[in-house]
């Protein structure tokens, strides 16, 4: 799958374990000395349904966490990445995984997503194009962005 | 200049954004880039839904605020791409019926001319806020409950983070004891109220209509007004997280506040709360005061009341009198009357209103109403602002164009859903038995008598009629190809609000209209001096009505 990451495509170095060790939430929660005994980069793979604050503050040992998104409908991976970034202080990378379509890259990237694995021939276009869309927002978010840039009176 | 809330240029550079994104999005949908699979959270999320015959695009009234330019527009539109007619919804929102795929981007750009959209009204987000229609204006309210629908409005546009809740969600907002934006039957009621000389809100949450009706719990009596948004933030994130998203049907957040039941439910809030509350989203006075400054009252003149013009025309001309009993209403301004407009003329549709209808309101509000009209709840519009000595002349320029009927409250201002004749899911006609109702209780005198009354038509069982909380409410099934009715009885959507009881077996369309004829002359005999429906019905229970009903067959 083709990873987007900083607005272009890339190669993933995580997909052939170069990059390092990728867990899911069991595993972690199963072997978690061992594997920071083991001394490589972590990833760590969520499903929507998985609680983030049962990771808590050890998602900092991880250098990727990835959210899966079953059906772009399903909206849970966006509370899940806000609590990471904002609750947490997740400043690794931020993956977005599953059904990643283009009309949704923008809200992913307000809510601290940085990474889309991203089924489209066309998908550093079209991530530009989405995510200029939009240059006014009215809430505070995960991507850390003030309200309105254009005015500094907006809430937050 | 209108007391409502005014765009700056950083609100229109995203409407105009958003026209472009949707223009794009449509393209794409044309071109076949996107799937209809794909597209059409996205149309939903900009108001288009496919509907029986065409397009229906549902445009944003916030808080229910129309300047006369903006009615103007509407009027426009409904001239351009529609087929000279608008609908006015029970969400305050105004919808087209007839519109073409193609044609949306242009209609949109149309709309943004004057500071309008149709961001966020349909789709499984935060819909378009509700408010008191009489918000600024009424005798009774604490403040404009529009200054908050306003913050609210904002912090939940285009949310990133609430974009795919598991269903819709929609969020009123009333600052006054009489609820007129029937609070409890929301997802999230606010209700700001006064306690030993400072002022909180009341959060509800988890009322709702459709086919598993609830009425909203209070998980917090008195949230100071700077922790507004982040209380709201803090729920909104407990549903996205954990609402059900198994099945549409369970998927409101009145489900999952009725299986944790609402103390565990506060209980989670509160514990996502607490970790959100000191931070970026803590409202600061001077925010609200930005805001409030949109709704300064407008430019009321000293006046003497009552004005003697308006008590001598009473006197002399009863039909005026009539109008004025039943479509005014108190002021908190000496000298000035809140004007009722019925869209409800005896067999008519209930919300629709001619583009010359429109236009006609547009310039009685600019004459008379410093600009302002509101669209209700109920699908009836208000002209907020009405010098009392103007009320004659008002009532005679809404009277040439139709909008004069006395009916406002009464029996025959019924709430109904489009039904079959429009929409998609509905399982029977509602507007057809809407307009046989208003024929048979037209008699205005009768009307009067019976005081105030809610009748309520929903075509299918999601409720868009509000029939559940009809004082009469009126549900439109269907079996083996035959529409048939259900009647319920005592439901409210007030501040004590109640959902309305089925007596017994359903009727015909025809059936339909003699039962409640008939529940009318049984309340008739049954009431104490100068008691309403209601409040006979809550102290008699069914049992007369139901013998009324189904005894002597």
């Amino acid at each position: 799958m083709p990873l987007l990451k900083n607005g272009a495509v890339t190669a993933d170095p995580w997909h052939d374990g170069t990059a390092g060790l990728i867990v899911t939430v069991d595993e972690w929660r199963a072997q978690r000395d061992t594997l920071l005994a083991r001394n490589v980069p972590l990833g760590l793979r969520l499903a929507p349904s998985d609680d983030v604050e049962t990771i808590g503050d050890d998602a900092r040992r991880f250098a990727l966490i990835a959210i899966d998104f079953p059906a772009f409908t399903d909206g849970r991976p966006y509370s899940g990445a806000r609590v990471l970034r904002e609750r947490y202080g997740y400043d690794g990378e931020l993956r977005a995984t599953g059904q990643v379509l283009r009309d949704q890259l923008s809200f992913m990237q307000r809510c601290g997503f940085d990474a889309f694995e991203i089924a489209n021939p066309n998908a550093a276009q079209d991530f530009a194009a989405a995510v200029g869309e939009i240059s006014v927002v009215y809430q505070p978010a995960g991507d850390r962005q003030r309200s309105s840039a254009a005015s500094a009176h907006r809430v937050a | 200049m209108v007391a409502t809330y005014h765009y700056d240029d950083a609100d229109r550079t995203l409407v105009r954004e958003r026209v472009a994104q949707f223009r794009g999005q449509v393209d794409r949908r044309l071109s076949g880039a996107l799937t209809e699979e794909e597209f059409r959270p996205l149309r939903l999320m900009n108001g288009l839904y496919l509907q029986l015959h065409a397009y229906m695009l549902r445009v944003a009234i916030p808080y229910g605020t129309l300047s006369a330019d903006q009615m103007r527009a509407l009027a426009a539109i409904g001239r351009r791409y529609d087929r000279d007619y608008g609908h006015f919804t029970t969400r305050q929102n105004i919808q087209f019926n007839w519109i073409k795929l193609e044609e949306t981007p242009d209609l949109l750009h149309d709309l943004a001319q004057v500071d309008m959209h149709a961001i966020q009204t349909s789709g499984n987000v935060i819909r378009n806020v509700t408010a008191d229609h009489y918000a600024g204006a009424a005798a009774d309210e604490l403040d404009d409950s529009r200054i908050y629908a306003e913050i609210i409005r904002q912090w939940s546009t285009l949310h990133p983070e609430f974009s795919f809740l598991p269903r819709k969600f929609k969020i009123a907002v009333t600052a006054s004891a009489t609820d007129r934006a029937a609070l409890k039957v929301h997802d999230i009621g606010v209700r700001l109220h006064e306690r030993d000389g400072a002022r909180g809100f009341e959060v509800m949450v988890g009322g709702g209509q459709g086919r598993t009706p609830m009425i909203a719990k209070t998980i917090r009596d008195f949230l100071p007004e700077h922790d507004l948004l982040s209380y709201l933030e803090a729920i909104l994130r407990v549903y996205n997280r954990q609402g059900r998203r198994d099945n549409k049907y369970k998927a409101r957040i009145k489900i999952l506040v009725h299986d944790l039941g609402a103390a565990a439910f506060a209980a989670k809030v509160d514990a996502e709360w607490a970790e959100i509350k000191d931070g970026p989203l803590g409202l600061p006075e001077a925010e609200v005061a930005r805001i409030r400054h949109h709704f300064q009252p407008p430019a009321f003149r000293d006046l003497d009341a009552p004005n003697p013009l308006r008590v001598a025309k009473a006197r002399t001309d009863p039909a005026f009198a009539r109008w004025l009993r039943i479509n005014t209403h108190a002021h908190k301004q000496p000298g000035y009357a809140i004007v009722d407009v019925s869209l409800k003329p005896v067999g008519g549709i209930p919300g629709d209103a001619t583009a010359d209808q429109m236009d006609a309101l547009a310039d009685i509000a600019a004459q008379y109403s410093f600009d302002e009209i509101r669209v209700t709840h109920t699908q009836n519009l208000v002209l907020p602002h009405v010098e009392e000595g103007a009320l004659h002349a008002v009532w005679q320029a809404l009277g040439s164009h139709g909008l004069a009927t006395p009916n406002v409250g009464l029996a025959s201002d019924i709430i109904s859903c489009p039904g079959m004749d429009y929409c998609s899911l509905a399982t029977a006609r509602s507007i057809p038995i809407a307009q046989a109702i208003s024929t048979r209780l037209a008699d205005l005198d009768a009307q009067e008598d019976l005081g105030v009354l809610g009748i309520k038509i929903s075509g299918c069982i999601n409720a868009c009629g509000h029939h559940h909380v009809g004082h009469i409410g009126i549900l439109g099934l269907e079996k083996n190809g035959q529409e048939y009715y259900q009647l319920t009885l005592g439901g409210d959507p007030g501040a004590d609000a109640s959902l309305g009881e089925v007596l017994g077996k359903s009727f015909s369309a025809d059936g339909i209209v003699d039962a409640v004829e008939k529940i009318t002359v049984a309340y008739r005999a049954l009431r104490t001096p100068g008691e309403a429906f209601i409040d006979a019905y809550r102290r008699l229970g069914p049992a007369p009505f139901k013998e009324t009903l189904y005894a002597a067959a």
